[in-house]
């Protein structure tokens, strides 16, 4: 399971909405979740993998899933790259 | 001595400055007999703790201080010390290499302050700092330090540091602290970010301002020009004692005025917004209580880069802006106003005799229809998502005007046919900068919904003046009575067929010109984000009534002289908020 969203933060994924991907991602125990980005791919649930990916306005990010609830997973994690959080 | 650097926020600080020294202790790397390794690897998850400890700390405390916004960042702090991909990686490098736990934790620390230095945006550059600043506090720790307060001092000082950490600035007290100066970072470091809603002036990348200034010399900070002066003489001082005593009055007013309509006193409401060039600029908009965005300037879009951005990237931007802002709030998008000073490399036109009078703007985008339609695209797109109205830049005939809202109409019938949405009912206006297009507006306001007058260009193009020509700059500025009438004019035209008139040059936040524009009838004015709280302090206090009559006086006069003169006369007001 696998979908593309769109940061829409002006100030791309600092440490404040990094923080908020990281916790929404950790609330998935037992799935598997990673973003992925110009080639990187990193796990959702790790607070250096988000903040190192360096995901800023307008990058697309592909969120991937495997495991329960893979599906949900995918959604929320979206959900919250796409929310404007500053 | 006089240093300069970045503006990072504004105000003024005066007083001895103290140096806070790097503390460089070379990290050296230790190979440790097999037996201590596990007792390293224990040592290192004790300080990692202790760091943790203390960041709940300064957690709480910002919190109180600055509210809970501002303390999430050290939330996110404490996340990354209980990261297995950090910390978990420098325990296990202990273990691994049997090396000191300083050794691995600045390794690990490095690695990733690498990914960031490679990445190409200036603000995730920044972000590095959220790991030095982590990494430090658990080095201090190892070290069998706690970490050290930045306001043991006597009097208030001006603090110089090479950087100071996130943490180190939310622990500022502003009545030991009156202002920072660093060597590094931009406007967009968390330190410049936490200096501004703190409210301590605040210099960076002053490149080598703490080696520069010792200890104890009396500076003067200006965090609203990105200046210091050192050891200044007594006149000086005075001088900005008294600017900051202005600034800290003006200040108070100010933010009365931050969430209120744009209101005269005598009733009659304005709207004030503000130019934008990118997303992150609408942030600023809001903080600074902008009522919406009156020019985002799409070119910017555009630059620095190898070829066009798509659609998607357009349309991302555009949505970026209105959901910043709040869907309701108004945002004027203009389309690509490149050419004249602005060159877009990628687009290879040929080099120009007078590139302010040549194959720019609208000009350009009407022979380009793929460039403009992908762009008219994105922006109808975005009007499902806001209140987004479009302006065409440079139009000097109503044949430009009429080309250009067919192409528009062509658009719209194609997303009609995709079945796409976009708002029926998004206004379209067009800017006022040629003289031609001021003398027509009667004829131009019955196809356009709107008007923007585009000063800068417009006083140019009137006077027939360069406005980078240093020479002639006595004729490049707003008041001169030609330019006053062709204002008039085009305020005029749209209130006889009901649109309404804006200005989005910069003298819409001329504090001066506000009383003329708004005895003349402009009915929004746009400008940069740090003008408008100033702008509608001076509204509150203007009556339009009275405004109107200093208008028609103003019409009368002969020269811009007379005309600024009278209007400073008129609005003692005005003396009070200029600093």
């Amino acid at each position: 399971m696998e979908k593309q969203f769109t940061v829409k933060n002006p100030q791309g994924i600092h440490a404040r909405p990094a923080g908020a991907i990281m916790k929404k991602a950790s609330e998935f125990a037992a799935t598997q979740i990673s973003l992925e980005l110009n080639g990187r791919k990193i796990s959702a649930k790790s607070i250096t993998g988000v903040l190192t990916l360096g995901m800023k306005a307008g990058d697309t990010v592909t969120v991937s899933a495997e495991g329960d609830q893979a599906e949900q997973a995918v959604e929320a994690v979206g959900a919250v790259i796409e929310s404007v959080l500053d | 001595m006089l240093l300069k650097g970045i503006a990072a926020a504004s105000g003024y600080a005066i007083g001895p400055a103290f140096i806070m020294e790097e503390q460089h202790t070379e990290i050296e790397r230790r190979e440790l007999p097999a037996g201590e390794v596990e007792a390293e690897a224990a040592r290192l998850q004790a300080a990692v703790q202790q760091a943790m400890a203390e960041l709940e700390q300064i957690k709480e405390k910002t919190a109180a201080k600055l509210g809970e916004h501002e303390a999430e960042i050290f939330a996110t702090h404490i996340l990354v010390l209980q990261d297995e991909e950090f910390i978990g990686q420098a325990v296990q490098k202990v273990r691994d290499e049997s090396v000191n736990a300083e050794f691995a934790m600045s390794e690990v620390t490095q690695m990733l302050v690498d990914i960031f230095s490679s990445m190409d945006s200036e603000y995730m550059r920044e972000r590095a700092a959220d790991f030095r600043d982590v990494s430090k506090r658990v080095l201090t720790a190892l070290s069998g330090q706690s970490g050290t307060s930045l306001n043991d001092f006597e009097e208030a000082v001006v603090l110089f540091a090479h950087d100071l950490t996130p943490s180190d600035t939310a622990q500022l007290d502003r009545s030991k602290v009156a202002g920072f100066a660093t060597n590094i970072g931009g406007r967009t470091s968390h330190s410049a970010i936490m200096a501004r809603s703190m409210e301590i002036p605040a210099v960076v990348g002053t490149q080598n301002g703490s080696e520069a200034v010792k200890t104890g010399d009396i500076v003067i900070l200006d965090g609203s020009s990105g200046i210091i002066l050192v050891n200044p003489d007594e006149d000086t001082i005075k001088t900005y004692e008294e600017k900051q005593a202005k600034y800290m009055k003006r200040q108070e007013a100010m933010k009365l005025y931050k969430d209120k309509p744009s209101i005269t006193a005598d009733g009659h409401e304005v709207e004030l917004v503000s130019n934008i060039g990118n997303p992150q600029d609408a942030l600023g908009a809001r903080n600074n209580g902008a009522e919406g965005v009156g020019l985002y300037r799409t070119e910017f879009l555009y630059m620095g880069r190898d070829n066009f951005p798509s659609e998607e990237e357009q349309f991302n931007s555009y949505v970026a802006v209105c959901e910043t802002l709040g869907a309701e709030k108004p945002v004027v998008i203009r389309t690509l106003d490149i050419g004249g000073d602005k060159e877009l490399p990628y687009l290879e036109l040929p080099k120009e005799m007078n590139p302010f009078l040549g194959y720019r703007a609208i000009r350009l985008c009407l022979d380009r229809k793929d460039l403009f339609k992908t762009q008219l695209r994105a922006i109808l797109r975005a009007s499902a998502h806001g209140n987004v109205k479009l302006m065409y830049p440079m139009i000097s005939s109503i044949v430009e005007l009429r080309a250009a809202n067919e192409l528009l109409a062509e658009t719209k019938a194609e997303l009609d046919a995709e079945g796409i949405a976009y708002n029926k009912e998004m206004e379209v206006g067009m800017m006022i900068e040629v003289p031609a297009a001021a003398i027509i507006a009667d004829q131009l306001a019955k196809e356009v919904d709107f008007f923007s007058i585009g000063t800068n260009d417009l006083v140019q193009y009137t006077m027939a003046a360069d406005r980078m020509n240093e020479n002639v700059s006595h004729l490049t500025q707003p008041f001169n009575p030609a330019v006053i009438r062709l204002i008039k004019m085009v305020i005029d035209a749209a209130h006889k067929e009901g649109k309404w008139a804006g200005m989005c040059g910069e003298m819409a936040g001329n504090l001066k010109a506000v009383p003329l524009l708004l005895g003349l009838g402009l009915d929004e004015f746009s400008m940069s984000a740090s003008s408008v709280l100033s702008v509608r302090v001076l509204l509150s206090r203007l009556n339009r009534e009275e405004m109107k009559q200093l208008a028609e006086e103003a019409l009368n006069l002969e020269t811009a002289e007379e005309i600024q003169y009278l209007i400073v006369d008129r609005v003692p007001a005005i003396q009070e908020l200029t600093i």
